[in-house]
């Protein structure tokens, strides 16, 4: 099996068991200030590294292109409060425009 | 139907209907960054929860190695275990119906189903929204996928600026408040800077991780200044 499949059967297996985990523990074994504010915290501070790196990681080294043209587009859109899919396409169709030209 | 149950009906519908909609956009964004369209199916139905799929694909994209990019989906997906919690008082489940309705919790579902007034609604809006966006992304991402691929190279289309987008998308409901914000210049900051250094997907995990802790010292300042 290839390191791809391996990868996606292993993020299938923990996320839903971290969803039956969340039905099946008894109530005061999470419930601390503590554990929210990090479960909180957390995809705030992932999904922030995850827009780094993804517009501006080139390999191992840094890059200033037309993705970041894209995501100045995304943030005109969510500023406009448009829809995810506007969002999502509109970016790609800038960065495509400023690869053409 | 009882009076009122319409609108709750209505309402997970239409939040389902719009949701399961963008899992167009994870196929596009899954097959440009190098999954075949039974990858990218095996991700909505088994992984279910957007954000850690966009993940997923996003560290592979980059280059890292897939497991970096389960550990990242796996810490995206703690925060289900916390919904669970918080959903397990009024859904009721046990057994097999349990094992099947923990798929079901996502971010939208949780919203929809806490946001009723009395416990049965809480059940009718968390299935519903559940249910629907389940079925739509599942579609949707074979869709985006088999779609993605038959477009050939995704650079020329600029789906490769479409993830970040996505992520931001993702992020941006969340950045509602201070400390949220200066976690999240911190998480991309750091990210940025731990690019040249490690691995691919590394950044990304260890970035996270630099964004949690800052949020926690910055939350304890804020409790001893305002006592």
């Amino acid at each position: 099996m290839s390191a791809l499949w391996v990868g996606i059967l292993v993020a299938s297996a923990g996320c839903y068991l971290l969803k039956v985990a969340g039905l099946s523990v008894p109530q005061r074994v999470l419930a601390h200030p503590v554990a929210e504010r990090v479960a909180d915290l957390i995809p705030v501070g992932l999904l922030a590294a995850l827009v780094a790196v993804q517009v501006l990681a080139d390999g191992q080294s840094l890059a200033i292109d037309a993705r970041l043209l894209g995501l100045g587009a995304a943030v005109v859109l969510l500023m406009a409060r448009a829809p995810f899919l506007v969002v999502v396409f509109g970016a790609a169709l800038v960065a495509a425009l400023a690869r053409a030209i | 139907m009882i009076p009122g149950d319409r609108q709750v009906v209505v309402d997970s519908l239409g939040v389902g209907i719009a949701t399961g909609a963008y899992g167009v956009s994870f196929g596009a964004v899954a097959a440009a960054s190098g999954l075949d369209v039974w990858q990218a199916c095996a991700l909505s139905l088994l992984v279910f929860t957007g954000a850690s799929q966009f993940a997923f694909v996003g560290v592979v994209a980059a280059g890292g190695a897939p497991l970096a990019g389960s550990l990242t989906a796996l810490l995206l997906g703690s925060r289900n275990t916390f919904y669970g919690l918080a959903l397990a008082p009024h859904l009721e489940v046990r057994g097999w119906r349990r094992l099947l309705t923990a798929q079901l919790i996502i971010d939208e579902s949780t919203a929809m189903g806490l946001g009723q007034d009395d416990a049965r609604r809480t059940r009718l809006a968390f299935r519903l929204t559940g249910v629907t966006i389940f079925v739509l992304w599942n579609l949707a991402t074979l869709a985006g996928a088999a779609a993605g691929q038959a477009l050939g190279d995704p650079r020329a289309y600029g789906l490769d600026a479409a993830v970040g987008a996505a992520f931001l998308g993702l992020l941006w409901p969340r950045l509602t408040a201070w400390p949220q914000r200066v976690v999240a210049v911190v998480g991309a900051g750091a990210a940025m800077g731990l690019v040249p250094w490690t691995p691919a997907g590394v950044p990304v995990i260890l970035g996270g991780a630099a964004a949690v802790a800052a949020g926690l010292v910055l939350a304890r300042r804020r409790a001893a200044v305002q006592p």
